[in-house]
């Protein structure tokens, strides 16, 4: 093989090792492997005069096989400039063999207890969150003043208003969805009409309710962690409570009134959108007018129906704001706690509207509503 | 081989829309300096060290960093530049996610083929270089205290043994004796290293202990250029207030003797 950094001369019991090219990071790995190579038996001279570039990474291994060539025979070192020496005595004063770089790993059993001993604080540390809340949420009684309006209504707009577009668009396709799959199975009987009957119930009770608050989980509740875990990290949070501002007040009930607002107003706005979806479908499917459509509306939609679908809305909008801001406020340290409390956040805020929804369903079901 | 002129800016101007922050800037630094780049707060000192550094396009003008056109780069060039400098940033700018020796080890590890134990001592190193205990390197810039961030990230710029070094405001937020510690560190490092490097800095005496020269930015221009004796002899009001009041002259009594001149 050739040597492209080391060329070797044996002279009458002494061998020239001479250094050549450039002894660099990037050549670390090549150099070493001819150094290898070398097992000196006679005494040794290690020539340096011709290496270009001679970096930590080159001079390091320098110290290595010097260190190894001295256990074996007598070792002399010649041609280093004094920049070369300067660096060497460097890397020489600060290089170490014990290096300790890692963290100590734990154990497989210690890591599941660690695992129990953090979900079962998150859960406490959860609870203290919303006893917090409901403390401040009478105080907001007692001190209606001093309630953040300004903020209140920054979040209606940002999480409410903008949202429109995409509720009106997912809202109007699930209705038209429905009642083209439902058309094919209807008109099998002779049922046409009673599409009106299931849309409307179906998309009032419960699909309008839970397609917007699924899309406000992903829109605002996922914001919400990401906005208040940046703050966190960036001290905000801290600074605010120690100028005295309470977080709580200043930033998560704001949050949580905005959304308990806006979510019943969208809710409606997306039932209205929906059934125009299936109005839309029947006509094109069924071949029912609108006319037609609206008569049997006014009379099977019960407006219960519709009610019970609004009433949903804000129970919906406390738990996705609640826990879209205590999982921000539970962001730690790193950037990379921010992507995985935000990602928790939407994760556990559609799990929780979709477990309310079917708990309402089944104490409405009991009380025959 | 290394050029003479390491940094080479010529009628650099800066503007976002209707502001403008430099007007026609020019300047030259030379290899094995420690040059200073000092001006008031919002003098557009951080905008010109981006423009350095490939941040930032300026507006208009020619910089040239080691013999590179920086301004008009194309990609294969600009990242073989970026391994040939290092950059500590004002805040430390250290990964959150990894930990020191990780931050550290992450150009190492990309741009060559070192094997682990190899980046592992390299990296060893250069945490006792800038004078961090061994354990610091298992940490995560979570846990260090605001001196051990700046160390680290210096640490974590002379990764790659760059032969330039841009540092912004190194000094500022340490206490004065690990401010002067540092000073002596960067001092230390170009003797030894033989790096240029350039700082932006606020601190009279790491102006006065280590800068070899440097420019005053203010007023959208360089007022002053030079030594500390040159700069000295401006008569720019910034300069006046900056270096001729009495706390300057208590402190550094050359000073005193340069006004007199
Ligand atoms: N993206 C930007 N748009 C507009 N103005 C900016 C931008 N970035 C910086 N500036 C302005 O440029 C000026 C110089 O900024 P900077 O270089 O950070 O100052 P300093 O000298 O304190 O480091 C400041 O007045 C700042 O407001
Ligand atoms: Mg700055």
């Amino acid at each position: 093989m050739e040597e492209k950094y080391l060329r070797v001369e044996k002279h009458e019991g002494q061998t020239v090792l001479f250094g050549i090219g450039d002894w660099n990071l990037y050549n670390q790995r090549r150099i070493e492997s001819e150094l290898e190579r070398i097992r000196p038996v006679t005494p040794l001279i290690w020539d340096m005069s011709g290496i270009e570039e001679f970096d930590s990474a080159g001079v390091l291994l320098f110290i290595n096989y010097f260190e190894k060539f001295k256990k074996l025979t007598n070792v002399e070192v010649r041609g280093y400039t004094p920049q070369q020496e300067r660096l060497y005595r460097l890397l020489a004063e600060h290089q170490n063999d014990e290096i300790s770089l890692e963290r100590k790993s734990e154990g497989s059993l210690a890591s599941v207890g660690k695992g129990v001993i953090d979900a079962y604080r998150e859960f406490v540390s959860f609870l203290e969150f919303v006893g917090y809340n409901t403390a401040g949420f009478f105080r907001y009684f007692v001190n209606i003043r001093n309630f953040r309006y300004k903020e209140m209504f920054y979040h209606i707009e940002k999480s409410g208003m903008d949202a429109i577009w995409i509720i009106a668009l997912t809202s109007f396709l699930v209705g038209l969805v429905i009642s083209y799959q439902s058309a094919v199975q209807l008109t099998k009987f002779g049922a046409d009409i009673f599409i009106v009957d299931m849309a409307s119930i179906s998309i009032t009770r419960e699909l309008g309710p839970l397609i917007t608050a699924i899309v406000v989980a992903g829109r605002s509740g996922s914001a919400y962690t990401a906005q208040i875990g940046a703050m966190k990290i960036t001290e905000e949070i801290s600074a605010m409570r120690t100028m005295g501002f309470d977080p709580y007040y200043f930033l998560i009930l704001p949050r949580i009134f905005a959304l308990m607002i806006s979510l019943p107003l969208l809710v409606f706005f997306a039932d209205v959108i929906g059934i125009f979806g299936s109005m839309f479908a029947a006509k094109m499917e069924l071949g029912i007018s609108y006319t037609q459509f609206i008569n049997r509306l006014q009379d099977v939609l019960n407006t219960k129906h519709f009610w019970i679908g609004i009433i949903k809305a804000p129970f919906f909008a406390v738990l996705i704001a609640s826990i879209g801001c205590y999982r921000g406020l539970i962001v730690s340290n790193d950037t990379e706690s921010i992507g995985q409390q935000t990602t928790a956040s939407v994760v556990n805020s559609i799990f929780f509207v979709i477990a309310c929804d079917a708990l309402f369903s089944v104490l409405l079901t009991q009380w025959h509503i | 081989m290394m050029e003479r002129r390491v940094i080479e800016a010529r009628d650099i101007v800066t503007s976002f829309g209707e502001t403008v922050i430099h007007d026609k800037i020019s300047l030259h630094i030379d290899a094995g300096e420690i040059y200073g780049i000092l001006g008031e707060s919002g003098a557009g000192k951080s905008l010109l060290l981006k423009e350095m550094i490939m941040l930032l396009r300026p507006t208009s003008g020619t910089m040239k960093v080691l013999g590179h056109d920086v301004v008009n780069i194309g990609f294969k060039e600009a990242q073989q530049l970026r391994q040939r400098w290092g950059v500590l940033f004002q805040f430390g700018a250290l990964f959150s996610s990894l930990t020191v020796a990780e931050n550290i080890a992450l150009q190492l590890k990309e741009y060559t083929d070192m094997d682990k134990n190899t980046v592992d001592r390299l990296v060893a190193t250069k945490i006792s270089m800038v004078g961090l205990p061994q354990r610091a390197g298992g940490l995560y810039p979570s846990e260090l205290s605001g001196g051990m961030i700046k160390r680290a990230a210096l640490a974590r710029a002379l990764a790659m043994d760059p032969k330039l070094l841009f540092l912004d405001e190194p000094t500022s937020g340490l206490d004065p004796i690990g401010a002067r510690n540092f000073d002596r560190l960067i001092m230390e490092l170009r003797e030894l290293l033989g790096i240029t490097v350039v700082m932006i800095t606020h601190d009279l005496e790491s102006i006065h202990d280590i800068i070899d020269r440097f420019s005053v930015l203010a007023d959208r221009h360089v007022v002053a250029e030079g030594s500390l004796d040159d700069v000295l002899r401006s008569d720019h009001p910034f300069i006046e207030r900056f270096f001729k009041n009495e706390y300057v002259n208590k402190k550094f009594p050359r000073g005193q003797k340069c006004e007199g001149e």
